[in-house]
C-alpha cells in the first residue's frame, strides 16, 4: 500500500512539475529560447504572490489574479526589451544573458526578501483530503494536477484553434516567412513569453502554497521543468506532462527507498530514460 | 613562382613583444612567495584557479560549442577525489592532484556519451542534472561527511611540506603550474588540426561534415581534455580551501557563474579573453564584494550588458580596433624575399 500510495502522490507530484515545464515548453516551441531563468522566474512569481496575498489580506488562490498578469507583463517586458535582441543564429547569446538573469533575480530576490524560508498560508485546502479506495489524497495536489491539466489543454487549444495559435506555429515554422506574411515577429515572441510566464505565474503560486521557498531554489525547479520537458518528447504538450508525472512518481519512489534519494532518484530516471530513449515518451520535433 | 617561395607564419610582431612580456610577468609570479604576503599570495592563487577554469570554459564553449552550466561537476569531483585519495589511498597530495585529473578525463567519458545526445541549449541544463547528481551523490557519501562535508586531515596537509609557508608556497606554484598547463593546452588544442576542425566546425557544421571532419568525436575530446584538466584544477582548489562539502563542491556560481561572466567579460572565443576577464573579475571582486549580493547583481547585470552591446568582450573591442593577436592563432602566407 505504501507504493501505491507513493505512485498515487508521485503523480500528483508530477502536475507541478508539468506546470513548470509548460512554459518553458511553449518558449522553446516558438523561437527556439532556453531560458535558464525560468526557475528563478518561478520563484519570483511565489513571492509575488507572498506579497500580494500579505499585503491585501487574500487568500492565495486569490492572489493569482493579479499574479498571472503582472508575470504576463514581465514576460512581455523582458522579451522586446532584452531577449528579442539576443536571439539569431548564435546560441550562446540568449543563454548567457538569461544565465545573467538567474543571477540577477536571485539575488535580487535574496537582497528584498532574506534568505528565510517563506510559505503561503492557503488555510482548510492545505490539509483537507478525500479518501479514495484507501488512500488518501489531498485536495490541493488534486486541485494542483487538475489544474496542470487544464492549462495544457488549454494550450493545446490555443495552438490549434486559435488565431494566436497559428501565429506561434508559423513563426516557429518559418520567421522569415512568417515575417512575410505580415506577423510582427518581436510582437509575436513577446506574447509567447508572456503565456510562458502566465503559466509560471500559476506554477510559482502553488509551488508557495505547496512547500516553502526560498531565493535559491530556482535552479531545482528550471531543472524538473527540463527534465520533463525532455522525458516527454520536445514540443509536445501532452508528453511534458507525462514526463512530469514519470518525474513526479520516480522521486516519490526514491524517497519511499529512502528519504535522501528523492531527487537523486528522479535525475537519475531521468539519465536512464535520455540513455535508452533521446528523443523522449512522445517526441514531436527535433530539437 | 615555385611553392618553396612561400611560407607560412603564425607569429606576429605583436605576439614577440607579447611573448616577451608574458616571460617577465611569469618571472614575477613564480617569485610571488618571496614578494607577496601570506593573504596577496592566497588571492594570487586564487586568480590563477579561475584563470585555468575559464580558459577551460572558454574552450568548450567558445570554440567548441558546447555550453556547459555543470563544470562545477568536475570541479567537485577533483575535489572529492582529492579528499578521497589522500584519505583512504595515502597518497601524497601532489600525486592525487593528478590522479584527480585522470578521473576527470574518465568520468567524463561517459557523461559525454550520454549527454551529448542533447542538442544545443538543452545540452546545457543537461550538464548541470550531472552536476546535481554528482552533488547528491557525494552527500550520500558518510566516509567523506556526507552532507556536511569534512576537512583535509592535519597529517596530509603536513605530508605536503614542512611549515606552514612552504605549504602555501607549494600550493601557489602548483596553482601556476596548472594556471599555465591549462592555458598552454588551450593554445595547442587550437593551434593542432583539432583546433582548426573546431573552427570549422564553429563556423559551419554542416560543411565541415562534408569536409570529413567527424564532429561527434571533436567534440568529445575537447570535453575529456576539459574535463581531465577541470577535475585537476578542482583538486587544487580544495587544497588550497583544506575543506570540502558537496554545496561547496558543487557550486554553480562559484565554478560556474563567476566563470562565465570572467569569459563573457573577457572576450569569450578568444585565448586572450579569459586572462583579461580574470584581472577585470578580481578587481571588481576586491572593490565591491563588501556589497555582498549587489556585487553579484551589478556582476550580472555588466555581464547582460557586455553580451548585448559588445558580445566579443573587452578583448574584442580591442580586436576591432587593432587587429592585434597575443596568443597567434592565425596562419598566414607570406613571400619570402627575394635574395
Amino acid at each position: 500500500m505504501d507504493w501505491l500510495n507513493a505512485i498515487v502522490q508521485g503523480t500528483l507530484l508530477g502536475g507541478l512539475y508539468a506546470l513548470f515545464a509548460a512554459g518553458l515548453s511553449l518558449i522553446f516551441g516558438v523561437m527556439r529560447l532556453v531560458n535558464i531563468a525560468h526557475g528563478d522566474l518561478i520563484v519570483l512569481a511565489a513571492y509575488l504572490g507572498l506579497t500580494v496575498t500579505s499585503a491585501l489580506g487574500i487568500h492565495p488562490l486569490a492572489s493569482l489574479l493579479l499574479v498571472v498578469p503582472a508575470m504576463a507583463l514581465i514576460g512581455y517586458g523582458l522579451q522586446r526589451g532584452i531577449l528579442n535582441r539576443t536571439l539569431g543564429g548564435d546560441l550562446l547569446p540568449p543563454l548567457l544573458v538569461t544565465f545573467g538573469l538567474s543571477v540577477i533575480l536571485q539575488n535580487g530576490l535574496l537582497e528584498i526578501y532574506s534568505a528565510d524560508p517563506q510559505k503561503m498560508n492557503a488555510g482548510l485546502l492545505e490539509t483537507a483530503s478525500v479518501l479514495v479506495g484507501g488512500i488518501s489524497l489531498g485536495i490541493l495536489p488534486l486541485a494542483m494536477f487538475a489544474i496542470a491539466v487544464a492549462v495544457i489543454a488549454g494550450l493545446q487549444w490555443m495552438f490549434y484553434h486559435t488565431a494566436l495559435g497559428r501565429a506561434f506555429r508559423a513563426t516557429s515554422d518559418n520567421q522569415a516567412i512568417a515575417q512575410l506574411m505580415g506577423l510582427n515577429r518581436a510582437h509575436v515572441f513577446g506574447l509567447a513569453m508572456a503565456l510562458s510566464l502566465a503559466v509560471t505565474g500559476i506554477a510559482g503560486v502553488f509551488l508557495g502554497i505547496r512547500t516553502s521557498f526560498d531565493p535559491s531554489m530556482g535552479g531545482a525547479r528550471l531543472i524538473f521543468g527540463f527534465e520533463a520537458v525532455i522525458i516527454g518528447g520536445l514540443g509536445n504538450l501532452w508528453g511534458t506532462l507525462a514526463g512530469g508525472v514519470v518525474l513526479g512518481i520516480a522521486q516519490a519512489i526514491g524517497a519511499q527507498i529512502n528519504p535522501g534519494w528523492q531527487l537523486l532518484a528522479g535525475h537519475i530516471a531521468f539519465l536512464v530514460l535520455l540513455a535508452v530513449r533521446p528523443k523522449g515518451l512522445f517526441p514531436r520535433m527535433d530539437g | 613562382m615555385s611553392a618553396s617561395q612561400y611560407r607560412i607564419v603564425q607569429s606576429s610582431g605583436a605576439s614577440r613583444i607579447a611573448a616577451a612580456l608574458g616571460l617577465i610577468v611569469l618571472a614575477l609570479l613564480v617569485l610571488a612567495p618571496y614578494w607577496a604576503g601570506r593573504a596577496d599570495l592566497r588571492l594570487l592563487g586564487e586568480v590563477l584557479l579561475y584563470l585555468s577554469l575559464a580558459s577551460l570554459w572558454n574552450l568548450l564553449a567558445g570554440y567548441a560549442g558546447l555550453v556547459s552550466v555543470g563544470q562545477q561537476a568536475f570541479v567537485g569531483l577533483g575535489g572529492y577525489a582529492l579528499f578521497g585519495l589522500t584519505m583512504f589511498g595515502g597518497l601524497h597530495p601532489v600525486l592525487a592532484v593528478l590522479v584527480a585529473g585522470v578521473i576527470g578525463g574518465l568520468v567524463a567519458m561517459p557523461v559525454a556519451a550520454l549527454i551529448f545526445r542533447l542538442r544545443g541549449a538543452y545540452f546545457a541544463i543537461g550538464t548541470w542534472v550531472m552536476a546535481e547528481v554528482f552533488r547528491l551523490s557525494a552527500a550520500q557519501v558518510s566516509a567523506l561527511g556526507g552532507g556536511s562535508g569534512t576537512s583535509l586531515p592535519t597529517p596530509v596537509v603536513q605530508s605536503l611540506a614542512d611549515g606552514r609557508d612552504a605549504r602555501e608556497a607549494l600550493s601557489y606554484w602548483l596553482a601556476l603550474a596548472m594556471a599555465l598547463l591549462a592555458l598552454a593546452v588551450v593554445y595547442g588544442v587550437l593551434r593542432s588540426r583539432n583546433g582548426l576542425a573546431l573552427t570549422a566546425i564553429r563556423d559551419n557544421e554542416l560543411a565541415a561534415r562534408s569536409l570529413g571532419i567527424d564532429i561527434w568525436r571533436t567534440k568529445f575530446t575537447v570535453y575529456v581534455i576539459v574535463g581531465a584538466l577541470t577535475a585537476a584544477t578542482g583538486a587544487l582548489l580544495f587544497l588550497q580551501k583544506l575543506r570540502i562539502s558537496p554545496d561547496a563542491a558543487f557550486s554553480a556560481n562559484d565554478w560556474t557563474a563567476f566563470v562565465i561572466f570572467i569569459v563573457v567579460i573577457g572576450g569569450i572565443g578568444t585565448v586572450e579573453g579569459p586572462i583579461i576577464g580574470v584581472i577585470v573579475f578580481f578587481l571588481l571582486r576586491e572593490t565591491l564584494a563588501d556589497l555582498g549580493t549587489t556585487y553579484l547583481i551589478i556582476l550580472g547585470m555588466f555581464a547582460i550588458g557586455v553580451m548585448l552591446l559588445a558580445p566579443k568582450g573587452l578583448w574584442g573591442m580591442v580586436r576591432a580596433r587593432s587587429d592585434i593577436q597575443l596568443f597567434p592563432l592565425r596562419r598566414k602566407v607570406v613571400a619570402k624575399p627575394k635574395d
